[in-house]
């Protein structure tokens, strides 16, 4: 039996989920800030720490973006093989949600038409990734992401022999790169395997995953605890000013590879790690 | 987790050795300044990013008038959101300073005393704060939100065909500053 879902309720969603992505900072990053504000000992660590908190309060209340870059926005959308969806194109209902939510939302128009000539920006295009599962519903997330921290994400085609201590040592560099730039403390995403391509897609998604529990403990588990550890010794700190906050989580996301190689891509979130998810 | 909720309604810590400033800033107040410091500024500032700056320095190269005065002024890197309804302005944090690099030296010698923005300058950046008595701040970075209460009045003061990073001139009013660079080029980030 083929489920029904009218594109206007996808735009609507989108539209809603924009929103509070941008106005209500997730509920596990707003955690992991508590709790490094807590560890912090450097006072002006501890002082940007607190600014920060209190920015996502004052977001939260007066309905204003937690930062002004409101981002390229990527949907992502798990659909359901059973739902069929009807009353307009897909595409164009994201789009209008996109454009609706940060309309309404007093959000900026951060999207250029053309990457070259460049011009007046607006609201849309958003990145779309769509996925076919099991099942008729449909989850939709909206991650709006600010340039300053996309702009130093990077990937690296690994011969398949390289050693752990290569991989860390590059993913450690390319936090350290970011530096005072890309908003620390970071939330760094982590792609390995796959092709180049679905390795970004990978670090890109690990920024989804919840930061406070780990369903499967496996070895990356333990990779992930060893990476924040060293990034948090490089001393770079909230704002690059300092401190032994520079990265509130690493997460990892796996996939199969070919045996010529191994990429692996990282992709540095702000702290600003700005999503919101709902199942249609 | 409480310790949030109850003080500081108005945010950020209220220090007795906070010092305040105003702009324009004059000669002497920039040369006290010192990296590291924290002061709160007060007065007019004009937003540019990226193609603003292009468009500046376009035209002092072409020996044209610029259409706003940039002696003694500061300018933020810093392109808004939209202005919600009621307010004076919407999130307005730092952008990455960096990206303005190449046009920066032009713009102090044509007599911009300040720049604000987030992250650190390049090598040349620095020679031309320390040539031309300037000063580059920062601010709470990714925290547009809390800094949009510090801004009393924004106006449209040049390119509105580019949206979010046209010009804006910006009053503030005790707008939280740390000083990154000094008139002497010493820069509170490493230098590798």
């Amino acid at each position: 039996m083929m489920r029904e879902i009218r594109a206007e309720l996808i735009k609507n969603t989108v539209a809603q989920l924009a929103q509070r992505a941008n106005f209500v900072l997730r509920q596990d990053v707003r955690q992991v800030l508590y709790s490094a504000f807590r560890q912090e000992t450097n006072a002006r660590a501890k002082r940007i720490l607190k600014a920060i908190i209190d920015n996502a309060r004052i977001a939260k209340t007066k309905k204003l973006a937690i930062c002004q870059d409101t981002g390229l926005p990527l949907v992502f959308l798990e659909i359901g093989q059973e739902v069929h969806i009807a009353g307009g194109s897909l595409i164009k209902a994201i789009n209008q949600g996109i454009g609706q939510g940060y309309r309404q939302g007093s959000l900026r128009e951060s999207i250029v038409r053309d990457p070259l000539l460049r011009g007046k920006p607006g609201f849309v295009p958003a990145v779309i990734h769509v996925e076919i599962r099991a099942g008729d519903k449909i989850r939709a997330t909206v991650l709006p992401k600010g340039f300053g921290c996309e702009n130093k994400s990077q990937v690296k085609m690994f011969k398949p022999t390289a050693s752990i201590l290569e991989i860390k040592k590059f993913i450690i560099d390319v936090v350290k790169n970011a530096g005072a730039d890309a908003c620390p403390p970071f939330l760094v995403g982590v792609g390995i395997g796959a092709t180049q391509d679905y390795a970004c897609l990978l670090a890109k998604k690990a920024l989804l995953r919840p930061l406070d529990y780990t369903l499967h403990v496996t070895h990356y588990t333990k990779l992930e605890r060893e990476l924040l550890k060293a990034i948090n010794k490089l001393n770079i700190g909230p704002m690059g000013l300092g401190g032994k906050t520079t990265a509130l989580a690493v997460k990892i996301e796996t996939y199969p590879t070919h045996i010529a190689g191994l990429p692996v891509a990282v992709n540095i979130s702000c702290h600003a790690l700005r999503s919101a998810t709902k199942i249609i | 987790m409480s310790c949030f909720k109850e003080r500081n309604k108005n945010n950020l810590v209220t220090r007795n050795s906070m010092q305040r400033l105003k702009t324009p800033l004059s000669k002497s107040e920039i040369q006290k300044l010192k990296i590291g410091q924290e002061v709160f500024l007060s007065g007019k500032i004009f937003t540019a990013r990226d193609q603003a700056h292009k468009r500046l320095v376009e035209l002092i190269r072409k020996g044209k008038r610029l259409p706003v005065g940039l002696k003694g002024q500061i300018i933020y890197y810093c392109g808004p959101a939209l202005t919600p309804k009621g307010r004076v302005i919407g999130s307005c944090g730092p952008t990455t300073s960096s990206r303005m690099d190449e046009w920066t030296p032009v713009l102090l010698k044509a007599g911009l005393k300040g720049m604000l923005g987030k992250g650190s300058r390049c090598r040349e950046v620095i020679k031309a704060i320390k040539k031309y008595k300037a000063v580059y701040f920062l601010t709470y970075a990714g925290c547009g939100a809390l800094l949009s209460q510090y801004v009393r009045k924004k106006r449209l003061a040049a390119y509105a065909d580019l949206g979010p990073e046209a010009i804006y001139e910006l009053e503030v009013k005790d707008f939280p500053l740390i000083v990154a660079i000094d008139s002497k080029g010493r820069s509170i980030y490493v230098q590798e």
